[in-house]
């Protein structure tokens, strides 16, 4: 009943010297406390072209004295493994990523205007959603909608509920979370209402079966620059190339995203079943088989009494 | 006592899954079927996808039906003449099965066309015995009468082509015993059963074959039938999980030898009415499920491959 494993992805040592240039900045905000969270929102709203530009300049000496300064925020997770493996007694279990913020505005993480949302993304494949019906009295499948690229799996975890981080339409752009993420369907020219019902059973589906799962608070901030991210990993994880993303918010705009991949693969033994299942299938059978009939025959040795 | 099952992607718990297997096997033991009728459907239940269960439940059920028949073999009550022969058919009746299985599983209505067959199948034929068993019993009780009526004529025995089969006494044409063979065949491959629950009666009723060479000879040809099976839906399907399999293959083995035992206490007659009852109730249980208004409308699918 033990953990299977608990990877822990640890953040890179290397970010931590990056902060402490970062952490002198704030001095003189202090003193000017009162407009620097009006004037934040303002250019990252629309523009983060100008403030794109302003690392690749590295004497910001200037500009600190000009006035408000320029936060180039930027996000990382490392990972400290980039594989997992599900042995026999899997049962689920949770992730943790650490992750780093750099270049934040300390006025403004203080006040917890920063959130991160961290998402587990599962390899995507194309999904049946089939709806039963009523058919002379019986419970049949009858329509059906096809969806493509749909995420087997998909673990989110956020620092606060989605809807005080950002708008709604804000998440239908990044297609973040699992109640916004963009499904595609295959015959986009099927009616919408019909793929508005399917989506919406897809999606939960998907819940209910523990593939898709959300984790309010699950992202907590051991400092102003570091984050901690717990995942839950359902027991039917699926095998395959997952994709560890890291969205950073300010103020409810969202700013940076950063992504590493993490392998989930059975272990030894159930990899060479799955394995020989698929390429030596034939083989696979008939050993399936005589390993019922040896197991029939040595049962009938250790049981009978006659 | 949680364990991984490599090809149906899921952990289950090992311990339930050996239970199940042994509470199956005393029932097949106590009757001489295989018991694939119950184990199919009760991995459904627990969630297994149909396509794993039908296809391991016929891996199981080749130990089951091995443990058996060598049992019969020891007390000479097994007619392998006979057993060839309807194997002959098996093997034709199952191929065509296993590639009306792949249509149905690409169709989406497999699921739907194994609870029908269960339903269809199970509640005649335990219909048909619980009719018998009773008649039986209540005569038993007035006077003795033999199931073999002496000089009754079916018209099965006016059919061209006849044999002899000197264990079960009998002398009557192959066509029949033929299609028996495939009918139940084609029924294994689909519902993932040895065919016992229907081969028993059929024999007895149809052919006239004796009670007690009826089970010996049933059990021989399923090893075979379901063997067949396990290798083409390894093979095409690759839906066979060799670990769940042999879960259920220990606890029904174990359980197969009690049941043996604890049969031998009951007279013909009441096994047939305790199998009849036990047949109409699995039936009535798949029409329930058939009729009434499930939980969930959508359900979600692979893209189907043929």
């Amino acid at each position: 009943m033990k953990r299977a494993f608990s990877a822990v992805l640890i953040l890179l040592a290397l970010l931590a010297p990056a902060h402490a240039q970062t952490e002198p900045t704030p001095a003189p905000d202090a003193a000017q406390p009162q407009p620097q969270p009006e004037a934040a929102p303002q250019p990252e709203a629309a523009p983060a072209a100008p403030a794109a530009p302003q690392p690749e300049a590295p004497p910001p000496a200037p500009q600190l004295e000009q006035g408000p300064p320029q936060y180039n925020e930027s996000i990382q997770i490392g990972l400290s493994t980039d594989r997992i493996t599900i042995t026999t007694d899997f049962s689920g279990t949770d992730l943790t990523i650490f992750g780093a913020l750099n270049d934040v505005d300390p006025q403004l993480a203080r006040q917890n205007r920063y959130d991160v949302i961290v998402v587990l993304e599962g390899p995507a494949r194309p999904v049946v959603v089939r709806r039963k019906d009523r058919v002379v009295g019986m419970w049949i499948n009858t329509q059906s909608e096809t969806f493509l690229n749909v995420p087997i799996s998909y673990s989110v975890s956020t620092t606060r509920p989605f809807q005080d981080m950002a708008q709604p339409a804000t998440y239908k752009r990044l297609s973040l979370g699992a109640d916004y993420m963009y499904l595609q369907p295959r015959n986009r020219d099927d009616e919408p209402a019909t793929i508005e019902e399917f989506t919406a059973a897809l999606r939960e589906r998907k819940q209910v079966t523990g593939l898709y799962s959300e984790l309010t608070g699950g992202v907590q901030f051991l400092s102003p620059n570091l984050f901690r991210a717990t995942l839950e990993l359902a027991p039917n994880v699926p095998i395959g190339t997952h994709r560890a993303r890291a969205f950073l918010f300010k103020n409810g705009q969202f700013i940076r995203e950063t992504s590493a991949q993490l392998a989930i693969q059975k272990s030894g033994v159930e990899q060479s079943i799955f394995k020989a299942a698929h390429e030596y299938s034939l083989f696979y059978g008939i050993f399936a088989v005589a390993l019922a009939i040896i197991t029939g025959w040595l049962g009938r040795i250790i049981f009978s009494r006659d | 006592m949680n364990i991984y099952l490599p090809i149906a992607e899921m952990s289950v718990n090992g311990l339930v899954v050996l239970i199940m297997g042994a509470a199956v096997g005393f029932l097949s033991g106590l009757f001489g079927v295989g018991g694939g009728f119950l184990i199919t459907p009760l991995l459904i239940f627990y969630n297994i996808p149909p396509a794993i269960a039908v296809a391991t439940g016929a891996n199981q059920v080749i130990a089951s039906s091995m443990s058996g028949a060598l049992a019969h073999f020891r007390r000479r009550t097994l007619d392998f003449k006979l057993g060839f022969v309807l194997l002959g058919g098996g093997i034709f009746g199952s191929s065509i099965g296993i590639v009306v299985f792949a249509w149905l599983r690409a169709l989406g209505q497999l699921d739907l066309f194994i609870s029908l067959l269960y339903v269809v199948f199970l509640g005649s034929v335990g219909g048909l015995m619980l009719v018998e068993s009773v008649n039986t019993l209540r005569k038993s009780r007035s006077g003795a009468v033999s199931l073999k009526k002496a000089g009754q004529h079916h018209w099965i025995h006016k059919l061209p082509l006849k044999m002899r089969f000197r264990t079960s006494k009998l002398f009557v044409s192959v066509i029949p015993v033929i299609a028996l063979g495939a009918g139940i065949g084609f029924l294994a491959a689909i519902m993932g059963v040895g065919g016992g629950f229907i081969m028993v009666p059929a024999l007895i009723y149809l052919l006239k074959v004796p009670t007690n060479v009826v089970v010996g000879t049933s059990l021989f040809q399923i090893i075979f039938t379901a063997a067949f099976t396990t290798i083409v839906h390894a093979a095409t399907n690759q839906t066979v999980d060799v670990v769940l399999a042999f879960l259920l293959m220990i606890g029904g083995v174990a359980g197969a030898q009690y049941g043996a035992k604890a049969g031998q206490k009951l007279r013909g007659e009441q096994l047939r009415l305790l199998l009849a009852l036990m047949v109409v109730a699995v039936a009535l249980r798949l029409a329930f499920d058939l009729f009434v208004q499930p939980a969930d409308l959508y359900s979600l699918g692979p893209l189907g491959e043929f």
